[in-house]
Parts: structure tokens; sequence; C-alpha cells
């Protein structure tokens, strides 16, 4: 039988044995965001498809917190074991690299999914959300977590310490989420920012996530997909390739 | 024939530096091979690889037949490792690790065994504390049953005694004795020279990459090493013309080396003719430190 499942397992009981950290914390801060800029821009007028802030804000959020967690676990997981050397345990087992990519990115988008269900419970009770097309949102967000998730794989690979790490969430993966039009319309943008932001992969994916829940969105929701399922396709060969070559996990 | 563990013309290079320059060894079925050198000689390097934690510049190893790299699935499920370094997964408790590490090898029912070789390593009471809450002597033992979670019929313990007491020492060996007797290969590193002499049938000595001896324990013993013999005289001087085998001074001994007892007859002769009083004596007899020490001295 394939050490798969069990890799897999460990993936996610790692991160649900700190779920305070790991699920609560996220959940938490998206909520502040909410209170904080629906404070900030009621009154300015109708949210962009002309409802309430909280409606458009919410799936952008939950999306944001998606993405972010998704890579947050398979990176930190990844150069936790490689810092303090028990990822050998793995790589002395008759594991794949195949197997490996799957175990960390599926575990990945358990705590995505996990963290952005929190997130719409959390807010439930302040903003009422009636999704429209509710597959649309979980096909965007199995395939934001799943690309963040190889996305945190890579980080983790090439990462030799922490603060390596660190820069890459917070420099790369961080500024692409905020500016993925979580708090904004890009259509509300100046041209030349308007088309900054389609080179941004992740705004296709909270732009194709918001479209399930208010049915309106800045790009055909089928363009995102498209557009996300390339990321995803370019992101996962990427990966499998390096896990495959060894580099930095095996001498 | 298959061996346990053979590699072929195995090479690493980091850049300039070869921590194997081709070492080409045969390990046999059910033996205990001991692997010793001293620090940066190659050892880690070369369990790395039969391992498949480290990827050889050129040359091959295969574990019972199975390449490391193209059939590395059968190769390492042959294999058990009991890494050189103290590491564990602190989110963990001791049976949960057991149990993960015995999934990832594909076996899920494994709960028998799992407790069978806690309680031979004396970690059954311990099976639900947190690996972090353990002692180091106890993490050592957690990871010899990691390695045997999954049966291996081949098992690597890369300085499995370094920093552990001498209890928890000659327990492990015990086990390591126990596991051998039962049809096990064992290969082992040590830096404890009269370990790796109790328990190795074979013992290959590495320098700087290379294998620079390779034989039985015994002929080991036999070849290279003499007795050692260790004199405090009633002067500090000898007088040259006696033609004594002297190797050195140790405080205010002499340190002579001997061939064999028959050389000790002519040097107490020699002394006694010349009327030099012995007012100290030690003699010792071979042993693989002595061995180690003139491999190690000699050139190349």
């Amino acid at each position: 039988m394939s050490g798969f499942p069990t890799l897999f397992a460990k993936e996610v009981l790692r991160f649900w044995k700190v779920i305070f950290q790991t699920v609560a914390a996220p959940v938490l801060t998206a909520l502040l965001y909410l209170v904080v800029f629906v404070q900030a821009l009621e009154g300015r007028g109708p949210a962009p498809g002309g409802g309430a802030w909280g409606e458009f804000l919410v799936p952008g959020l939950a999306m944001m917190s998606v993405l972010q967690n998704a890579f947050a676990n398979s990176s930190s997981s990844l150069i936790q074991s490689k810092i303090t050397g028990n990822l050998v345990f793995v790589l002395l087992a008759p594991i794949s690299h195949l197997e490996f990519y799957a175990a960390y990115v599926a575990a990945a988008v358990v705590r995505g999914l996990v963290v952005g269900a929190g997130v719409l419970a959390a807010t439930a009770p302040f903003v009422e959300l009636r999704p429209v097309a509710p597959l649309w949102s979980l096909a965007f967000a199995l395939l934001g977590a799943a690309t963040l998730g190889a996305l945190g794989l890579v980080a983790g690979v090439l990462a030799d310490k922490f603060d390596q790490l660190a820069a890459f969430q917070n420099f790369v993966v961080l500024p692409l989420t905020f500016l993925a039009g979580v708090f904004y319309s890009v259509e509300a943008l100046p041209v030349v920012w308007r088309a900054a932001s389609h080179f941004n992969p992740f705004f296709y994916l909270v732009d194709g996530f918001r479209y399930g829940f208010l049915g309106v969105s800045d790009v055909a929701p089928l363009a995102s997909l498209a557009v996300a399922a390339v990321s995803f396709a370019a992101i996962t060969a990427a990966t499998l390739a390096l896990l495959k070559s060894g580099y930095k996990l095996r001498g | 024939m298959t061996y346990a563990i053979e590699t072929i013309g195995l090479e690493k290079r980091y850049g300039a530096l070869a921590a194997l320059a081709g070492v080409t060894l045969a390990v046999r079925e059910g033996e205990c091979f001991g692997l010793l050198g001293p620090n940066g000689a190659g050892k880690t390097t070369f369990i790395s690889i039969v391992a498949g934690l480290v990827r050889p510049t050129a040359g091959t190893a295969r574990v019972l037949g199975a390449d490391v790299a193209r059939d590395y699935r059968r190769a390492r499920r042959a294999l058990g490792v009991v890494p050189q370094e103290l590491v564990f997964d602190p989110f963990f408790t001791v049976r949960e690790t057991l149990r993960l590490q015995s999934g990832y090898f594909g076996l899920r029912a494994n709960d028998d065994w799992i407790e069978e070789v806690m309680h031979q390593l004396d970690l059954a009471d311990k099976a639900d504390v947190n690996m972090r809450a353990l002692s180091g002597g106890m993490k050592r033992r957690v990871l010899v049953a990691q390695a045997l979670v999954h049966r291996p019929p081949v098992i690597v313990l890369d300085e499995p005694t370094a920093g552990v007491d001498v209890e928890l020492r000659q327990g492990l060996w015990r086990f390591v004795r126990q596991l051998n007797r039962d049809g096990h290969t064992i290969v082992l590193t040590t830096h404890y020279l009269d370990e790796a002499e109790q328990m190795c049938d074979r013992i290959a000595m590495l320098k700087a990459g290379r294998v620079v001896a390779l034989d039985s324990t015994k002929n080991l013993l036999a070849t290279f090493s003499g007795f050692v013999l260790k004199l405090r005289l009633d002067r500090e001087d000898l007088p040259e013309d006696l033609g004594l085998p002297v190797a050195g001074r140790d405080g205010t001994r002499f340190v002579l080396r001997l061939r064999d007892l028959a050389e000790l007859e002519q040097v107490l002769a020699r002394l006694r003719g010349a009327g030099v009083r012995i007012a100290e004596f030690e003699l010792h007899p071979p042993d693989l430190e002595e061995v180690f020490l003139r491999v190690m001295a000699r050139p190349g």
C-alpha cells in the first residue's frame, strides 16, 4: 500500500493539533478586517455589484484566507521538517515525489477550505450571503488552495531558513492576495493598475470565487477558471520537477 | 550472489570536495558489519546514499539487489535506518510517531508489531508521551523503533550510541545482537571501537572517502596489531644500543610496539642484560583502536 494516506493524514493532524494558531487565528483576522473595512467603506455608496459592502468583502476575505492558509500549511510544515531534520522519516520511506506532492497539497487544500469555511461561518451572523452559484466558488476555492499549497511546497523546498520563507510570504504571497481585489473591484482602479491586476493570477481566483456568491464579476468566470487551471497546471509541473530532482531535499 | 548492501564505485562530490571517492563494498546477508573512520571520512555520506537520502555523483548502490535509485521502493522497504542526529516530530506522541512511520511504509494494521517493538525497547510506558517530553536516551530508542516498524531485513545504525549513557548503550547492543541473531543484517558506524570489535563480524575502515581496510574483525586484529608495552624504568634514558622497538613516550613511560609475545622475551632479556630495572609494566593485547590508529596513520 502507498504511504500517501498516512502522509496526508499526518499533515492534516499537524495543523489540527494547533488549531487555534492555524484556523482560529486567521478566522479572527478576517473578522477584524471585515469590521474595519465595513466601517471605513459604509456610506461611500453601494459596493461593486450594487449590494452592501459586507456582502462584497466577505467572499474576498474568505478566499484570501483560503489562499494564505493553504500556502502557510505546506510551506511551514516542510521548512519545519527540514530545519528540525524530521523530514528524514518521510525521505527514508518508499514514497514517490508524486505521493509527496499530493499529500502536502491535499492537506494544504483541507486547511485552506477549513479556514475559508470558518471565515464564512464567523461572518454569517453579521453578513447575510446568498450564494447564487456555490459550485463556482467551490471550484475556485479548490483550485486556489491547491495552487497555493503547491507554491508553498516550492517555497518550503527552496528556503533554507524561516526568514527566507517569511520573505516569500510577506513580499510575494501577501501583496498578491491583498492586491487581488479582495477589498475593491479592479474596475474601480486607474487603467494602469487595472491592467496590472490582470497579470496577478490571484485576482482571477478571488474574482471567480466572489462570482459564486454575488453572480457578478470583473472577468467572465469561465475565463477566470481557465487562468486558474493553467496557473495550477504550471505550478504543479514546476513543483513535481523540483521534487523529482531532489533539489535541497536529497543532498 | 545477492548482498544485503552492495555499492560499486560510489562517489559523492561537493564541488572540489570528495566526500566519497569510489567506494566498492559488499555487506553479506546476516552479518554484522562495522563502518569505521574519523569524522569526515564519509561514513554518513555512504549510509545516506544507501538510504536514498543523498544522490551519488557516480556509482551504484543496491539493497538486497534493489537499486536505491531505480527500484527505490523495494530498496527502502528492505532497509531500516537509525539516523545519527536525534531528530523527532514535536507534534506527536511515541505511539503516533511509530504508527505514522509504519503508515509511510504502507503498513496500516501494524499495531501488534509496534507494541512489540515498544516493549522490546522499554518504551511501552512512554507510548502516549509527547516526543518533546522524552529524555535524549528515550528519543534515541524511538529512533531505533522507527527504523524497525516495517521489519526491514537490513538495519543501519549511524553512531547509535553517541551521547548515550552506559546502561542504554548496553541495552541497545543487546537488542542489536538479538536482531542479528534473528537474521537481520546489521551495519553500524561507531566511534567506540571496542563496541565495533565486540559486535562486528567484518569491518571496513574509511579515510577521506576511500576504503583503506576491509576484512573480518579477527583478521584485522591479527594482521595489523601487535602488543603495546608500556614501561617505567629506573632511569630517564635508555641505552641506544639495546635496539628496542620504542615508539614513543607516555609521560614517564616508554611505549614499545611488539610484534608478538616472543619479542617481549627479547626486550626483557636485553633490559636485564643492560642492568635496567623495571618499575612499572603494562602490556596491552591487540585491539581495534590500535589497528584503527595504524591504518589511519598510513599515507594516502
